[in-house]
């Protein structure tokens, strides 16, 4: 299936893919609005992992044909779809059925890329950073709310193209397929 | 052909799954001691804290059998095996021996009967309000009482005992666990390691007494109101939870020429002794590939793995299992915590790489064998990337060329060398 590979050879550490994922994700689908108002905020399900200087990659789930994932997640959250539902054709997809999801992390435990991302962002306005979130948000017990969930690429199921292959400047993402 | 499965959780449905790919049209039946379609018993800590509803329950969609064809047998409990005749003979739970004799013929068997509660000779572990805690219904059942409860021991600060622990604080019951060990999760983590999490515990109200045993459980009437420790101290409570740990469950196979050893021997086919018979999960013994010891390895990925594989081979196809080995994510409040692999390293050969970092709740130990990681241990923040280390105890990954980065909160694919990481990233897996 098409997935997104990282060209490291081309990648300067922009980390506009993690910008383009967390816009995307967002329920404006608005950079500053997804940055700064929504409450919860999706985490960016790429991360770009650096050695400063010149070494950078941004690396995504590689929806696995055997998932280890998969096989560990008990609730089932963590599933293959396996018909698009957008057109309903064969998919391939590692995706998380988020209102299944308790957050036990056993998914992160088993995933040999280390890309699926813990706890939600709930974010209380400026000054918090997305891509650094704290554990729990809201006041008094019981008020919390529920931060815990595994994020993950679902190669955005309402494009064509992922949106951090769209707007990485430099091709360093690639969609394609390979063997 | 007739598929036959004793048992209704993980590896019963990883092998309908499997059987299915291989087999549209045998008949499979499920016989489970349960009335519940495919759950997932990991759930039952979440359903008593009320962060999972009961429609959130399930491990499969309702229609599960009906696409699958698979006919289900609940509430009956099989008593014995005759692997000679090819048959299973069921009671009705909690019948005794009445209605003995109902009998299910099969051509190929799985056993997915997975592990039943340890429960030591505890002076009135029979009183009412004692419970162990592993199913959907002692959940439920701890649930319905719960509204009398102001405060409960649970017995083993283990995975188990952890689970219970955070569903009894969720709904407001104060809880004393008693641990045998001098540590809390003392298999799955190094004495660092648990100090954190039992410090978290502490904070969050629960009191902490290892080095002991409940000797007796005392009661009022015939109901549970508290314990008395090796030391003599006594502890009231109004409920008692027994967490010690689960067994393989292999009684009703004691005499059917099935060989158990802890649990039920297997090859790389997952099948035992006898031809046709198949066992899978919890209730198997199977290769520990670090180790290369066969042993019950009790967790959900191993277990729906294994049935996978016995599924495939009851079927006609020729899956071989590579071994496993223990892993486990438990998250105490505000401390996540993973165990993968060897963590307690015996013997020679083994380097031990460690940051402990106390004060702010994060720890990580990497153990390290012939120049391959055998094991980690992280807490707190540093779980985040645990799975690259899982991938590297299962690859046997040499790891010496970046040993030193391993430790780092920041460990990824551009600590590795090029052509590795190219290797990883590049291909489709």
């Amino acid at each position: 299936m098409k997935i997104v590979y990282p060209k490291e050879e081309v990648c300067m550490a922009c980390r506009l893919c993690e910008v383009a994922c967390i816009t995307e994700h967002s329920k404006s689908k608005d950079t500053l609005k997804a940055y700064k108002k929504e409450n919860p905020a999706p985490l960016s399900r790429t991360l770009v992992e650096e050695i400063f200087p010149g070494l950078s990659v941004s690396v995504m789930c590689r929806h696995c044909s055997d998932a280890p994932c998969i096989e560990a997640c008990f609730t089932s959250a963590m599933h293959r779809l396996a018909l698009s539902e957008v057109e309903g054709k064969p998919d391939g997809r590692v995706i998380v059925n988020e209102p299944k999801c308790v957050g036990c992390w056993m998914c992160i435990m088993a995933c040999p890329f280390g890309v699926i991302k813990r706890n939600q962002y709930i974010g209380e306005g400026q000054g918090d950073n997305p891509l650094n979130p704290p554990l729990l948000r809201g006041k008094g017990k019981g008020q919390e709310i529920k931060v815990k969930l595994s994020s993950k690429c679902d190669l955005c199921p309402d494009r064509s193209i992922p949106a951090c292959v769209e707007a990485c400047p430099n091709k360093a993402l690639v969609h394609e397929e390979r063997n | 052909m007739k598929y036959l499965i004793i048992g209704n959780s993980a590896a019963a449905a990883g092998a309908v799954e499997a059987i299915r790919r291989n087999d549209k049209r045998n008949s499979i039946t499920i016989i489970s001691d349960e009335p519940h379609h495919v759950y997932s018993r990991p759930l039952i800590s979440y359903l008593l804290a009320g962060h999972t509803k009961e429609d959130k329950m399930y491990y499969r969609d309702e229609n599960f059998y009906k696409e699958n064809n698979v006919e289900t047998v609940f509430n009956k409990r099989v008593t014995a095996v005759d692997t000679k005749k090819k048959q299973v003979i069921l009671n009705n739970k909690g019948q005794g021996t009445r209605g003995k004799g109902q009998v299910i013929d099969y051509d190929k068997l799985l056993i997915a009967t997975g592990g039943i509660p340890f429960i030591p000779p505890i002076k009135g572990k029979d009183r009412k309000n004692v419970y162990t805690f592993t199913k959907w219904s002692d959940a439920a059942e701890i649930l319905q009482v719960s509204k009398n409860v102001k405060k409960a021991v649970v017995i083993g600060a283990g995975m188990i005992g952890l689970k219970a622990i955070e569903g009894l604080t969720a709904i407001g019951i104060d809880v004393t666990v008693v641990e045998l060990a001098p540590e809390v999760l003392s298999r799955a983590l190094d004495r660092d390691a648990s100090r954190i999490v039992q410090r978290k515990m502490e904070e969050a109200g629960v009191e902490v007494i290892t080095n002991n045993e409940v000797v007796e459980i005392t009661g009022k009437g015939n109901v549970a109101n508290g314990v008395v420790l090796r030391d003599k101290k006594k502890i009231k409570c109004d409920l008692v939870i027994v967490a010690i740990g689960v067994i393989p469950n292999t009684v009703f196979i004691k005499n059917s020429g099935i060989k158990i050893n802890r649990g039920v021997v297997v090859d790389e086919r997952m099948e035992t002794s006898v031809k046709g018979v198949y066992a899978a999960g919890d209730v198997a013994e199977a290769l520990n590939m670090l180790t290369n010891e066969k042993m019950p390895i009790p967790i959900w990925p191993l277990a729906y793995r294994q049935g996978g594989i016995a599924g495939d081979n009851m079927s006609g196809g020729s899956f071989v299992y590579k071994g496993g080995f223990p892993m486990n994510s438990i998250e105490f409040p505000g401390v996540p915590t993973i165990s993968i692999g060897i963590i307690d390293p015996r013997g020679e050969g083994y380097e031990s790489i460690v940051k402990n970092d106390a004060a702010n709740g994060n720890y990580k130990r990497i153990i390290i064998k012939n120049e391959r990681l055998v094991g980690a241990i992280l807490v707190g923040a540093d779980v985040d990337r645990a799975g690259i280390l899982t991938g590297l105890i299962k690859e046997q990954t040499p790891v010496t060329a970046f040993k030193d980065k391993l430790l780092d909160r920041n460990f990824g694919f551009v600590s590795m060398p090029k052509d590795l990481r190219k290797e990883r990233l590049g291909r489709a897996i």
